[in-house]
């Protein structure tokens, strides 16, 4: 994906016509986002076997706070549509905007996993980690595997707003990484709209 | 290129786009939570709603935000995402089905 990410810009600059063409790098990714959909289906399908075998140990419904699971949906809701106007400050060339927005993305995305550590370490701090029952070990299994990709993302968000102030400002390879970063950002919020009703949701019923 | 971009935003939003799938998505959680947390449905109709409401927020976010449509420049993503979609009802449905037999079969609930 780096490989891909940094290839020269001239080397498809002909493929324009005047009109934006998605380029061979976001297709590219899209492809790496469905083996990413594949990964994730896998795991909630082991989720799914494993969500009431409890072994003597708190279910769902002892476990979740939904308050909390409300306030993490709407931080990556508000997440997605801050990185939208990033991207549309983008299309517009308006720099300082897209490092505003993106920002405040940043922002969010660090609210959300610490959100997210913060459940995980009080679970386990009462003795309810992943070794507790197999309902626990899928639990953070999905959820965990969950997190580490915003995480990734965000890593990928300071990368770019770097690269963004130096020489590469909003090129076309610029627009390219952003283009990305977008489909992946948007992803993981499809990714957390399966969480939050067949883990969290369906957990406490 | 700059010029480009600016006109041919057919493709990637605008503005008004992503506050309609915003506005949308949030009606949809809202409506997800209020099925479980209301405790109005019984759980096997809680749990349907739940899988019809995910399914729309799912299909929202990928026209308003990820810009998957029919679009001939867009068929190629739309192919390679309904083989993934489908390979996961595959692997999750599957998995469900054989596991809730198995453990019929072995009385283990």
């Amino acid at each position: 994906m780096a490989h891909e990410a940094t290839m020269s810009p001239l080397a498809h600059a002909d493929d324009h016509h005047g009109e934006h063409h998605e380029t061979p790098n976001v297709f590219g990714f899209w492809l790496y986002l469905m083996t990413d959909c594949i990964l994730f289906g896998s795991i909630f399908a082991a989720f799914a076997v494993l969500r009431n075998q409890y072994a003597g140990g708190p279910s769902g419904k002892e476990l979740f706070d939904l308050t909390n699971v409300g306030i993490e949906t709407a931080i990556l809701l508000f997440s997605s549509i801050t990185y939208g106007f990033a991207s549309l400050n983008a299309l517009a060339k308006n720099k300082t905007m897209v490092l505003l927005w993106l920002a405040v993305t940043f922002v969010l995305g660090v609210s959300f996993v610490g959100l997210e550590l913060n459940e995980f370490s009080s679970m386990i701090a009462e003795g309810n980690g992943p070794d507790r029952s197999a309902f626990l070990s899928a639990f953070f299994t999905l959820v965990g595997t969950h997190g580490l990709h915003v995480t990734c993302g965000l890593i990928w968000m300071v990368v770019l707003m770097v690269q963004m102030m130096g020489p590469q400002d909003l090129s076309e390879r610029m627009m390219n990484k952003l283009a990305c970063l977008s489909l992946f950002w948007h992803f993981l919020d499809i990714v957390w709209i399966c969480v939050f009703s067949f883990v969290y949701l369906a957990g406490v019923m | 290129m700059a010029q480009a971009h600016a006109a041919h935003d057919g493709s990637h939003g605008s503005y008004s786009s992503y506050l309609i799938g915003f506005v949308l998505a949030v009606i949809l959680t809202v409506a997800s939570f209020a099925a479980v947390m209301t405790h109005a449905l019984s759980p096997g109709m809680a749990l349907a709603a739940l899988t019809v409401l995910a399914v729309v927020q799912i299909v929202v976010h990928l026209v308003f935000f990820l810009h998957l449509n029919t679009s001939s420049e867009q068929s190629w993503n739309l192919m390679c995402f309904i083989f993934a979609a489908a390979s996961v009802i595959v692997i999750i449905g599957g998995t469900i089905f054989i596991m809730h037999d198995t453990a019929i079969n072995m009385m283990s609930r």
